[in-house]
C-alpha cells in the first residue's frame, strides 16, 4: 500500500497527535507502584515453580532421587524430564529460509543428557518459592560429566567432537556471500587494513525477571497463561502445539512487563513446563526468574568473533568490505526465532551505509555448551556498525584523511534512494548525509577537537568517535513466517466508539514501556479526531486484540500503529456516514473536531459523538429503516513492498582514557537518528538514550565470563555489570525525518537505533585517543584490564 | 531465591545476646545484615539462628574520649557520613564511607559488622589497618582489645571469637602533622573496587614520619604494604622515592586472578594508587581534615 | 512463626512472620503492596527501595521481623500522602520511566536525596541513584526530572 505523499506530521490539523510530545497515559499507574506485573500475581490455590538446574555444561544424567524431597513440608509435586516428555514434545528450532540450518530436539526438561549450565532438569511445585527450594536441595541427580565444548573455534574444527552426534558437526549455520568483485578491489586499493574484532558474549538482565503463571481450566478445558511476552500470539501457537491442544484453547495475557529487549519475545523451555505442569495439576502455577538462573537461561547473545578487511584509495574511496565472523550459539537453536538470526544480520548489515559495490562475508554459526544464545536488542547491528566503523577509522588513519571526511566520501549519497546493498538489502529513503550534518551542528566538532588537544598538552587523553549506521525495522511480509515460524508479521487493531462517545482500540501489539500504548492512542485520536483523554488502549491479551506479531525487531509504531490508523480511519467515515444521517447531511460535508461532528466548511459543532453513539445504540428507532449503525473497524497491516523499512543515522562520542589505569570515563554522547516520522518525539529520543545505554554497557562492562568447564561465573547481579547512572554521560538526541511511503502516518521503528551503534563509537573514540599511543583496540568491553594490556602489552 | 529457614531471636541486652551465643553455637549474629542477608538469600550460608543485636542500645553511640575516637558497633555507615565528628577525628573514615556501596546500603550496614565480615574487597577493614584501630570485643570471658593488624587473620575470618561480639572500634585523633589518603578505583560507582588504598601517616618537617599503607581487593585480607611504606619514610615522596616504593610493592603484594583484573594489572594499579594517593597526602595537596 | 507489628503507610499492622521472610516479600505478598519490586534479591539493583523509619533501605536486606516496630512507607504510601507526587509527575511529564519497574524505587531513592540536598548537581543526582538499576531509561530522562523537581521546589 502506497501512503500519502510523504505527509510530515503534526499536520496542521486542531486534533492531530502524531509528531506531539504528548506524555503517555496511565503512567501514574506505574508511578504510584499500581502496576500490574505478572511476577506481582497471586491466584487461588497457586502453587510456586522451582526448577533444580544442571550444574554441569554437559553430563548424562544417570539417575534422579526425589523420595527425600517428595515429603517435605508444602511440597506438591515433583516431576522430572521423563515425565514432563510425557506431556510437552519436542521442539527444533530451525526456519526453512535460513538454508542449512540444523539443530536437534530439545525438551523442557532435560531427559538424559544435559547440554549447558542452567538447563532444567527437575520442576518442584510447593506451596511457596521458599520451599520448593528448601526441596530442590533434596534432590539428588547423578551426573556423568561429559566433556564440554566452550570455545567457538575449538568447536568448529573439523575434528572437534560434536555435541549432538546425529548432527554431525557442530556447524549449525554457515553462509557465505561474494558479491561485485572483491579482488579486483583489492587489486586496486592504495591500503588494505585487517582486524580481530571480539564481542563478548552479554544478556539482556530485565529487571524484572521472567515470570510466567499458567492456569488450567478443567471445566473450559482451557489455558490461561499469564506471560510478559513481546509476541502473545506466538505463544499461543507454540504451547498449542507443544501441549497438543488448539490454539483456541490458549489465552495469553501480557500485563505489564518490566523490561524486555528481546528477552522476552522468546518462549523458554521452563515456561513450556509451567504450561503443561498447570495442566499435569490443574492449579495455577508460577514460575518467576530468580536472578541467579536468569542469567544461565534468559538467552544470552553476541559472542562474535569477526576478521574484517578493508581496502581504500589514497582519495578515500573505499573499495571493498570482507568479513569472516564467527559466533559461539548454545547446545540448541532457540526455538522458534532461531540462533542464526544475528549471524545473518552481521552479513546483511556490514557496510551497509556505504556505496561499496564489492563485499565478501561468511558467518559461521557454531554450537557450544553454554546458555542458548538469540535476537536480543539490535540483533546483529552493534557486531556489525562496530565492524564496519572500525574499518573505516583504520582506512582513515591509514591515509590520513579525517574521519568525517571519509564517511562523507563513502556514505551513500542522499538523493542515491531507492538502491540496494551488495547483501541483497533493499533501502527506500536513507539519510546519511543529512544526518552527520546535523550531527556535526549539533557536537561544536571544532570545540571538541580544540579541548582535546588542549587535555593532550595535560597529558589527558581524551578521544572523539563517529558510527553511522543502519537500523532493520518494520519487518515485512517475508519475515519468519516464510520460513515456516508461525510468527506473524502483520497486526491488527479494532477501534469502537462506546456508548458515552469515548474509544476503545485493541491492538496486537504489546507494550514493554516503549509506549505502544501511547502510540496507539494518539494515532486513533488523530484519525478519529478526537481527544487523546478520550481513547483507551487495549494490548496484550489473545483473546481481545486482533491477531498479531506483537513488539519486536522495531516494528511497533511502523506497522501496528499503521493498522490503528486505518482502523481510526475507517470508523471515522463509519462515524460521519451516522452523522451524516442523522443531521441529514452528506460525509463529505462533515469532519470531527476533537470529539464533536462539525461542518467541513464552517467548523460550526453539529453534534458530540456521545450524542452520536446515544442514538445509535439506544434510538435506533429514530434512524431510517434501512441504516444500521457500524461503531467498531477493524484493519490490519502489513508492508508490502520492501522487506524492511531501514532507518539510519549516526552517532558520536567523546571520553576519556586513564591510561595508567585504563578506565574510560565518558563524557558526552550524541546521536542523530532518522526513524522516519515519529509519533510522539519524546517516546522516541528515551527509546534512542535507552538503547544507547544499553550499548554503552556492551562497550564498557558487560560480558558473561565463563571458565573453560562452560561455568558462567559471573552469574550474579553484582559481577555481571551493566550501566548504572553514575558512568553514563548525558546523551543529545535529534533527527532527521526521511517518512517511509508504505504507510500513511510514514513511521519506522527506533527502538535498535541507540544499541546499533553506541558501542562502534565508544570503540572509535577510544581509539581516537589513544592514537598518541600507536594503539588500536577492537574488543569489547573496554574493561580497565583490555585496556591496559593493550597499552602495556601482557 | 529465598533463604533458608532459620530462627530469629532478639536479645533486650548485650549480656543477653553474648548467652545466646553461647546457647546457639550454630547461630549467626545480625547487625545490619547487609552481607549477611544477601549470603542468606543465595543460601551461601544456613545458620540455625540469627542473633539480632541490630537495637542493643550498649552498642551505639560516636564520642571522644582522651584523644581516642570510639566508634560503637552499630555504628551505620550513614551516620559515619553524616557524623560532624567523625569528618572532625577520623577523615580517612570520613573519605572512604562514601564509596561503600550506596545509599540504601549505608542507611543499614554497620562498621562493626564491615570489619566482622571481613571481606578482602571492603573499605573499612583496610581504614582500620591505616588507622591502627584497635577493636573491642565482649565475651563471656569479658572484655578484649585487638589490634586490627591482628584482627584480620584471613578470607572473611577474624579474631574474633564465635561467642564473642565487637563492641566498638577506637583510634587516635589526628595529632600534628596526621595526613591521610584514599582512593579507589572501581568499574562503577559503589562497586567493589578492583584495588583500593587507605593511608595514614604523618608529616614532619615536609618528609613522612610515618606511613601505612593498607592495600584492599588484593588478596584475602586487607594488606598494610609495609616494604613500600618504608621506602617513603624520611621522604617527601619525591619521584625517585615513590619510583622505589612502587617497586617494594611487589614484595608486599600478591594479588589473584579474578573477573575484573589479572594478578599483574591488580599490581600495576596498585601502584598507580600508591603513587596519587601518597601524592595527595604530601602537605601541598593534602586531604581536608 | 515470629508476631510483628509495625506501622506501613500510617497503618498499623500486626502480623505472624516466618523469620527467613525479608521485608518485602512481607510487604508484597502477606499486605499485597506490590510497588516495591523484586529485581535481584542480592541487594544490588535498588526495585525493593522502601523507607524504614525514615532511612531507603533493601526490602530484600531487612527481614520482616527485623522491621517490628518499625515505620515502613512503600511507594502506595508515598504516592497517596502526596510527599512525592510532583516528582512523580516529573517523571511523567519527561518520560524518565519506561516499563517502569525500577520507579518506585528509583521515585523514593531520588526523594531521599531531595529531602537531603534541595539542589543537587547532576553529578549528584547521578551518583545518588547509582544504586538503583534502569534498563530501558539509559538515566538522562531520570536525571532531567530530578533536577526539574528540585528546581521547582525551591522556587515553590
Amino acid at each position: 500500500m502506497m501512503g500519502n505523499d510523504a505527509v510530515v506530521w503534526p499536520a496542521d490539523l486542531p486534533n492531530s497527535y502524531i509528531g506531539r510530545a504528548v506524555p503517555r497515559a496511565n503512567l501514574a499507574r506505574l508511578t504510584q507502584g499500581r502496576g500490574e506485573y505478572v511476577s506481582d500475581l497471586q491466584l487461588p490455590r497457586m502453587l510456586h515453580v522451582v526448577f533444580l538446574r544442571s550444574p554441569y555444561a554437559h553430563a548424562e544424567i544417570v539417575s534422579i532421587d526425589v523420595s527425600a524431597a517428595a515429603g517435605m513440608p508444602g511440597v506438591a509435586r515433583i516431576v522430572t524430564g521423563a515425565e514432563m516428555a510425557g506431556h510437552c514434545t519436542p521442539w527444533v528450532g530451525v526456519l526453512s529460509h535460513l538454508k542449512g540450518l540444523k539443530s536437534a530436539p530439545q525438551h523442557a526438561l532435560a531427559v538424559d543428557r544435559v547440554h549447558w549450565q542452567g538447563e532444567p532438569v527437575v520442576a518442584i511445585l510447593a506451596a511457596s518459592r521458599a520451599q520448593a527450594e528448601d526441596a530442590a536441595e533434596h534432590i539428588l541427580v547423578e551426573y556423568r560429566e561429559l566433556p564440554a565444548q566452550v570455545d567457538m573455534f575449538e568447536a568448529a574444527a573439523p575434528d572437534a567432537r560434536p555435541i549432538h552426534p546425529e548432527l554431525g558437526d557442530n556447524i549449525a549455520f554457515e553462509r557465505r556471500l561474494d558479491a561485485g568483485d572483491v579482488d579486483a578491489a583489492a587489486a586496486a586499493s592504495d591500503h588494505i587494513l585487517s582486524r580481530r574484532f571480539v564481542f563478548a558474549r552479554h544478556t539482556g538482565v530485565t529487571l524484572e525477571a521472567r515470570a510466567t503463571i499458567a492456569e488450567w481450566n478443567r471445566a473450559e478445558q482451557r489455558l490461561t497463561v499469564h506471560m510478559g511476552s513481546q509476541a502473545p500470539h506466538m505463544i499461543q501457537n507454540i504451547v498449542a502445539r507443544h501441549l497438543n491442544l488448539s490454539e483456541a484453547q490458549i489465552r495469553v495475557i501480557t500485563h505489564d512487563v518490566g523490561g524486555s529487549f528481546g528477552i522476552k519475545v522468546h518462549i523458554y523451555p521452563d515456561d513450556m513446563a509451567v504450561c503443561a505442569l498447570a495442566r499435569m495439576t490443574g492449579r495455577p502455577v508460577k514460575f518467576v526468574a530468580d536472578r541467579i538462573e536468569s542469567f544461565t537461561s534468559d538467552i544470552h547473545a553476541r559472542d562474535h568473533v569477526l576478521d574484517g578487511r578493508i581496502g581504500v584509495r589514497n582519495d578515500g574511496t573505499i573499495t571493498f568490505f570482507e568479513i569472516d565472523d564467527i559466533t559461539g550459539i548454545g547446545p540448541f537453536s532457540v526455538y522458534p526465532r532461531t540462533s542464526a538470526v544475528e549471524a545473518n544480520q552481521v552479513v546483511n548489515l556490514t557496510g551497509g551505509q556505504y556505496a561499496v559495490p564489492n563485499y565478501r562475508a561468511r558467518t559461521r554459526v557454531v554450537f557450544l555448551n553454554k546458555t542458548p544464545t538469540c535476537q536480543y536488542r539490535a540483533v546483529g547491528h552493534p557486531i556489525a556498525c562496530s565492524a564496519t566503523e572500525g574499518l573505516v577509522d583504520l582506512a582513515a588513519r591509514a591515509i590520513g584523511m579525517d574521519p568525517v571526511e571519509i564517511r562523507r566520501r563513502n556514505l551513500i549519497r542522499d538523493d542515491g534512494y531507492p538502491c540496494s546493498a551488495p547483501s541483497g538489502i533493499r533501502f527506500e529513503a536513507l539519510s546519511h548525509h543529512a544526518a552527520l550534518d546535523k550531527l556535526l551542528a549539533m557536537m561544536d566538532l571544532p570545540a571538541l577537537r580544540a579541548d582535546q588537544a588542549a587535555a593532550r598538552t595535560r597529558g589527558v587523553y581524551r578521544g572523539l568517535g563517529l558510527a553511522s549506521f543502519i537500523e532493520i525495522t518494520n519487518p515485512g511480509p517475508a519475515f519468519y513466517g516464510v520460513g515456516g515460524a508461525r510468527i506473524s508479521s502483520q497486526d491488527g487493531a479494532s477501534v469502537k466508539l462506546d456508548a458515552s462517545g469515548c474509544i476503545t482500540v485493541a491492538s496486537s501489539i504489546t507494550e514493554q514501556g516503549q509506549g505502544s500504548a501511547a502510540i496507539i492512542a494518539q494515532v486513533t485520536a488523530t484519525a478519529i479526531g478526537v481527544k487523546l483523554e478520550s481513547v483507551r488502549v487495549i494490548l496484550g491479551d489473545t483473546d481481545t486484540t486482533p491477531y498479531g506479531g506483537g513488539t519486536w525487531a522495531s516494528r511497533g509504531a511502523g506497522i501496528g500503529a499503521e493498522a490503528a490508523f486505518q482502523a481510526g480511519r475507517a470508523l471515522r467515515e463509519n462515524i460521519l456516514k451516522l452523522a451524516a444521517t442523522i443531521l441529514q447531511s452528506a460525509p463529505e460535508n462533515l469532519d470531527i473536531h476533537l470529539g464533536v461532528v462539525v461542518d467541513k466548511l464552517t467548523n460550526t459543532e453539529r453534534l458530540t459523538l456521545a450524542e452520536l453513539a446515544r442514538i445509535a445504540y439506544f434510538r435506533p428507532d429514530t434512524l431510517p429503516q434501512d441504516f444500521q449503525s457500524e461503531l467498531m473497524a477493524t484493519r490490519h497491516f502489513v508492508p508490502r513492498e520492501y522487506g524492511f523499512a531501514f532507518t539510519n543515522g549516526i552517532q558520536a562520542s567523546y571520553l576519556e582514557v586513564d591510561t595508567e589505569t585504563g578506565f574510560i570515563r565518558l563524557l558526552k554522547h550524541w546521536v542523530v537518528e532518522d526513524c522516519g516520522q515519529p509519533i510522539n518525539p519524546l517516546l522516541v529520543d528515551e527509546q534512542v538514550r535507552g538503547g544507547v545505554v544499553q550499548g554503552l554497557g556492551a562497550a564498557l562492562f558487560e560480558r558473561c565470563h565463563y571458565d573453560g568447564q562452560g561455568q558462567m561465573i559471573n552469574a550474579n547481579m553484582a559481577d555481571y555489570l551493566v550501566p548504572m547512572a553514575g558512568e553514563m554521560p548525558d546523551i543529545e538526541v535529534a533527527h532527521v525525518i526521511s517518512p517511509t511511503r508504505e504507510s500513511a502516518i510514514g513511521a519506522k521503528g527506533a527502538g535498535e537505533a541507540g544499541t546499533a551503534g553506541a558501542a562502534a563509537c565508544v570503540a572509535n573514540a577510544v581509539n581516537d585517543a589513544l592514537a598518541p599511543l600507536g594503539v588500536v583496540i577492537t574488543e569489547i568491553p573496554l574493561s580497565p584490564e583490555v585496556v591496559l594490556r593493550a597499552l602495556h602489552g601482557g | 531465591m529465598k533463604a533458608p529457614a532459620f530462627g530469629y531471636l532478639r536479645p533486650a541486652s548485650l549480656a543477653e545476646a553474648l548467652a545466646l551465643l553461647q546457647s546457639h553455637p550454630d547461630a549467626k549474629l545480625l547487625a545490619g545484615g547487609q552481607s549477611l542477608l544477601p549470603a542468606l538469600n543465595l543460601r551461601l550460608s544456613q545458620p540455625s539462628h540469627l542473633i539480632d543485636i541490630g537495637r542493643l542500645a550498649e552498642l551505639c553511640g560516636i564520642s571522644v574520649q582522651q584523644g581516642r575516637l570510639r566508634i560503637a558497633a552499630l555504628t551505620r555507615h550513614a551516620e559515619l557520613q553524616a557524623s560532624p565528628l567523625i569528618a572532625q577525628a577520623a577523615p580517612l573514615l570520613h573519605a572512604a564511607i562514601q564509596h561503600v556501596a550506596h545509599p540504601a546500603i549505608r542507611s543499614r550496614g554497620t562498621i562493626g559488622g564491615s570489619l566482622a565480615n571481613a571481606d578482602p574487597a571492603a573499605e573499612l577493614p583496610a581504614c582500620a589497618l591505616a588507622l591502627q584501630a584497635r577493636i573491642d570485643v565482649l565475651g563471656p570471658g569479658g572484655a578484649r582489645s585487638i589490634q586490627a593488624c591482628d584482627f584480620f587473620t584471613g578470607l572473611f575470618e577474624t579474631a574474633l571469637g564465635s561467642d564473642e561480639i565487637l563492641a566498638a572500634v577506637e583510634i587516635d585523633t589526628p595529632c600534628e602533622g596526621a595526613v591521610f589518603g584514599f582512593q579507589e578505583l572501581a568499574r562503577r560507582s559503589g562497586d567493589y573496587a578492583i584495588v583500593g588504598l587507605a593511608a595514614a601517616g604523618r608529616v614532619e618537617g615536609g618528609a613522612l614520619a610515618e606511613l601505612r599503607l593498607a592495600y584492599f581487593s588484593v588478596g584475602a585480607t586487607a594488606i598494610l604494604a609495609t616494604n613500600a611504606a618504608a621506602c617513603l619514610l624520611g621522604t617527601a615522596a619525591d619521584p625517585a622515592s615513590l619510583s622505589r616504593a612502587e617497586a617494594a610493592l611487589a614484595q608486599d603484594l600478591d594479588p589473584p586472578d579474578d573477573l575484573q583484573a589479572s594478578s599483574a594489572t591488580r599490581l600495576h594499579l596498585a601502584r598507580v594508587l600508591l603513587r596519587r594517593v601518597v601524592s595527595s597526602m604530601m602537605p601541598q595537596q593534602r586531604l581536608a581534615a | 512463626m515470629i508476631a510483628i507489628t509495625l506501622t506501613v503507610n500510617g497503618e498499623t499492622i500486626a502480623a505472624q512472620v516466618e523469620p527467613r521472610t525479608h521485608l518485602v516479600d512481607f510487604l508484597r505478598e502477606q499486605l499485597g503492596l506490590t510497588g516495591a519490586h523484586l529485581g535481584c534479591e542480592h541487594g544490588v539493583c535498588g526495585a525493593c527501595t522502601i523507607r524504614v523509619d525514615g532511612a531507603i533501605v533493601r526490602g530484600c536486606l531487612v527481614l520482616a521481623a527485623q522491621a517490628d516496630g518499625s515505620v515502613v512507607e512503600t511507594i502506595e504510601g508515598l504516592s497517596d500522602s502526596g510527599e512525592i507526587s510532583d516528582l512523580a509527575q516529573a517523571f511523567i511529564d519527561r518520560n524518565a520511566l519506561q516499563c517502569g519497574y525500577c520507579t518506585p524505587g528509583m521515585l523514593i531513592a531520588a526523594q531521599d536525596l531531595l529531602l537531603h540536598d534541595p539542589s543537587p548537581t547532576r553529578e549528584a543526582i547521578r551518583e545518588h541513584l547509582s544504586g538503583n538499576y534502569c534498563r530501558c531509561t539509559g538515566y538522562h530522562a531520570i536525571i532531567d526530572a530530578v533536577q526539574a523537581t528540585a528546581r521547582a521546589r525551591e522556587q515553590a
